[in-house]
């Protein structure tokens, strides 16, 4: 290529000797923090740093909308660990980053976005593409600024990525103003900063330690909810022998999914409103709930007042805040997850609970993965069962939001942390195509699969031209039931089948495919799934299948929201009383 | 559990769009502030603000855990239950006539304990310091004369005796 020719200026923490302009430090800066991927779409505003981009060992994503470019460096950060770095024009370019920076809020991903700005001359002037994205942005970002001289961009930049991704990670957006791109100054070297107020607790107090595990030890039935705290902490191992040494069964969150392996005997898979009725029963006749990295959410909990009403409570998360919000804690343990069940490791003994353990298996009904419905028409959850049994659970799969997600979360049984990549807390249609980008740029080696609705897929498609562009691994499957599947789902129990604006056309999705050079099929019969599947596989790149499904297949068990365990809808009704 | 006022004494980073941030929480978060008051603190760099809202404790003791996860701020402390020492001060203009002016003036010096500081043919500015409450029972005596203008500078708050609410010198590495 025709960069690498160019003389690179040099990033290193020796002074340099001639002033450079702010654009070449804020890529110092970015080369500095380790920053190799940007997820990014040009404009005025932020020019000049485009201008300098091709000098630095960045490469850079070209997405077809900013949204996009924040859903990438999101799905980038959950499938690396690392900070996923997004970055757009002022005005339009920096509002239309908003849904992913919300998305990255709520569910604690470590991305930072880089905005440029109208010159500070004209800062407050209603200038051309000038918004007040900091001001914006507040309520959803863990942090943000704006750099307002050129001596603050090493700092800043350092400060940034700090912040995104210590303690409860998050995002943090920095805006550039184009003056400060333009201005002539050196790149500060990488110093202590100086947070007062900033002090995240990493290893819990080890009072608080004693008390769970002696609750730990009286207790008879006892149920771990694990949660995305374990998979940013890195706690998997951990969980894993704290859960046999002490024979306490693991409840997944929507995020924890992937924390703890799917196929371990003690996991009870997703628990909540789309939870397996034996996870969720379990809860219900708890007598203990060790919640670990979660912030027991309302898609948890239902109402909460009638959550595990047998249990008491110990709480381990890294922000305080999360403790105490939801539910009475009778103790909570502030601190990084991994630290904290390091800290258990050494205070618990072997324990069993054969009895209890039993129990809960003796309510274990699966979730139905016949392959056709009664009319013939194929099943969602078959496809999804197919996929995770051809591609032997080690598929890194992302969602988009609804029912194909919750289906996807209840059948793709994953092993592996940081393989399972789907939009928790926003719950952000449109998720599923850009994160499943970010995932295959950052883990080229994997096999990713985007599994989306034809809904959320019409929010993103233009993607398409991206993943075609960059020739990522991304596998997209369609599961395509002409309704926004989710919504008619409520219509149909809540709403008196009133599907008011729920059926919802899709294009030709075999020739959009071949429109953007993607190979595609269409799959609309069983016999045809696992041949399409591995038809997928069979090549490195992009590739794109449609399944034509049961157009109202619904998700169950369901516990209706704002209800409790007793209000469940189960197709397979339990026999038995609770 | 009962809703009552909280006195909040809060130490931040004096720093630009700090009190933006802290604003905007309880508006998120849906708290109604009664009063406000900000100023510099014993040390440099350090703002110190003084916050009263209403809301039950458990849901005032979640909103001082969101408001330290704003990085600029370093202390909060509930001084409530403690008894503090409260003040306020307020500027009030009343009309006043050759009839009733002597009224205002005793009720207001003797009284109130409160100063006159300005004087017109037709009307009088009031300073009054002291607990929110005085300045409320003096308000509620005027009001009869006829209050052209009220201008009042929110509560502040101190810790009675040696405790004092002093931030702990730390910082982080990255």
């Amino acid at each position: 290529m025709a960069i690498e020719t160019r003389e690179r200026p040099a990033v290193s923490d020796e002074p340099q000797r001639e002033p450079q302009l702010g654009a070449h430090l804020v890529l110092q800066a970015l080369v500095r923090e380790g920053v190799e991927v940007i997820f990014g779409y040009p404009g005025g505003a932020i020019l000049p740093v485009y201008d300098a981009l091709p000098y630095y060992p960045i490469h850079h994503v070209l997405v077809r909308h900013e949204q996009s470019a924040a859903f990438a460096a999101d799905g980038y950060a959950r499938a690396t660990g690392k900070v996923g770095v997004c970055m757009a024009t002022s005005g339009p370019g920096a509002t239309n980053l908003v849904t992913g920076i919300a998305n990255a809020m709520m569910d604690s991903i470590p991305i930072v976005a880089i905005t440029g700005q109208v010159p500070q001359s004209v800062i407050g002037m209603d200038a051309f593409q000038e918004t007040d994205i900091t001001g914006i942005t507040l309520p959803i970002t863990k942090y943000n600024m704006v750099i307002r001289s050129v001596d603050e961009i090493g700092p800043a930049i350092q400060k940034a990525f700090y912040l995104a991704r210590s303690g409860r990670p998050g995002p943090v957006l920095i805006d550039i103003p184009k003056d400060v791109q333009l201005a002539k100054g050196y790149l500060a070297p990488r110093q202590e900063l100086r947070l007062p107020g900033y002090r995240p607790t990493i290893v819990p107090h080890r009072r608080q330690i004693r008390r769970a595990a002696e609750l730990i030890r009286q207790a008879k039935r006892p149920l771990i909810l694990a949660g995305h705290g374990i998979v940013i902490s890195g706690a998997t191992e951990e969980l894993v022998r704290f859960a046999e040494r002490t024979q306490i069964p693991v409840g997944l969150t929507l995020l924890g999914i992937s924390g703890f392996p799917a196929s371990h005997p003690l996991c009870l898979g997703m628990v909540g409103m789309h939870g397996h009725a034996h996870a969720n029963r379990a809860i219900h006749e708890a007598d203990l709930i060790i919640g670990i990295g979660m912030r027991f959410d309302d898609r948890v909990t239902g109402r909460p007042s009638e959550f595990a009403p047998n249990a008491k409570i110990i709480h381990i998360d890294i922000d305080p805040a999360e403790i105490g919000k939801v539910l009475k804690t009778e103790v909570p343990v502030v601190g990084d997850a991994r630290e904290a069940l390091r800290l258990l490791l050494e205070e618990v003994e072997p324990l069993e609970h054969d009895d209890w353990i039993g129990m809960i298996r003796s309510w274990y009904r699966p979730i139905r993965t016949e392959p056709s419905g009664p009319d013939g028409a194929l099943q969602p959850q078959y496809v999804i069962a197919r996929l995770h049994t051809l591609t032997e659970g080690k598929a890194i799969v992302t969602t988009d939001v609804g029912q194909h997600q919750m289906w996807t979360a209840q059948l793709y049984r994953c092993d592996i942390p940081k393989q399972w990549i789907s939009s928790g807390g926003l719950g952000a249609m449109g998720f599923g195509v850009p994160s499943a980008m970010g995932a295959a740029v950052g883990r080229p080696d994997a096999e990713v699969w985007a599994v989306v609705g034809d809904g959320g897929v019409q929010m993103t498609l233009n993607e398409f031209a991206t993943i075609v562009d960059e020739q990522l691994n991304v596998k997209v499957a369609i599961i395509n039931n002409g309704y926004l599947g989710m919504v008619r789902q409520w219509q149909q129990l809540f709403h008196n089948r009133n599907y008011s604006e729920t059926p919802i056309s899709s294009p030709d999705y075999v020739l959009l495919g071949q429109a953007y050079r993607m190979p595609a099929r269409r799959v609309t019969r069983p016999a045809e799934v696992d041949e399409a599947i591995a038809w997928a596989r069979s090549f490195r790149g992009p590739a794109l299948i449609e399944f034509v499904v049961n157009q109202e297949e619904n998700v169950y068990p369901m516990i209706p929201s704002g209800g409790s365990f007793r209000d469940m809808i189960d197709e397979t009704r339990f026999e038995g009383e609770w | 559990m009962n809703v009552r006022s909280h006195t909040l004494v809060v130490l931040v980073e004096d720093k630009p769009g700090v009190m933006n941030r802290i604003v905007s929480l309880f508006r998120q978060r849906g708290f109604n502030i009664d009063s406000i008051a900000v100023g510099h603190s014993e040390t440099p760099g350090l703002s110190r603000i003084t916050l009263v809202a209403q809301g039950d404790d458990r849901k005032i003791e979640q909103l001082v855990k969101q408001l330290y996860k704003i990085l600029e701020v370093i202390k909060i402390t509930d001084v409530t239950d403690e008894n503090p020492i409260q003040r306020e001060l307020a500027l009030i203009k009343v009309t006043a006539t050759d009839r009733n002016r002597s009224d205002i003036i005793r009720l207001v010096t003797d009284v109130y304990q409160a100063r006159i500081v300005d004087a017109t043919p037709d009307s009088l500015i009031v300073e009054v310091t002291g607990p929110p409450e005085k300045v409320d029972s003096l308000i509620t005596m005027l009001r009869s004369y006829g209050i052209k203008e009220i201008a009042r500078s929110g509560v502040i708050a101190m810790a009675r005796g040696t405790r004092v609410v002093a931030p702990e010198a730390q910082s982080v590495v990255a």
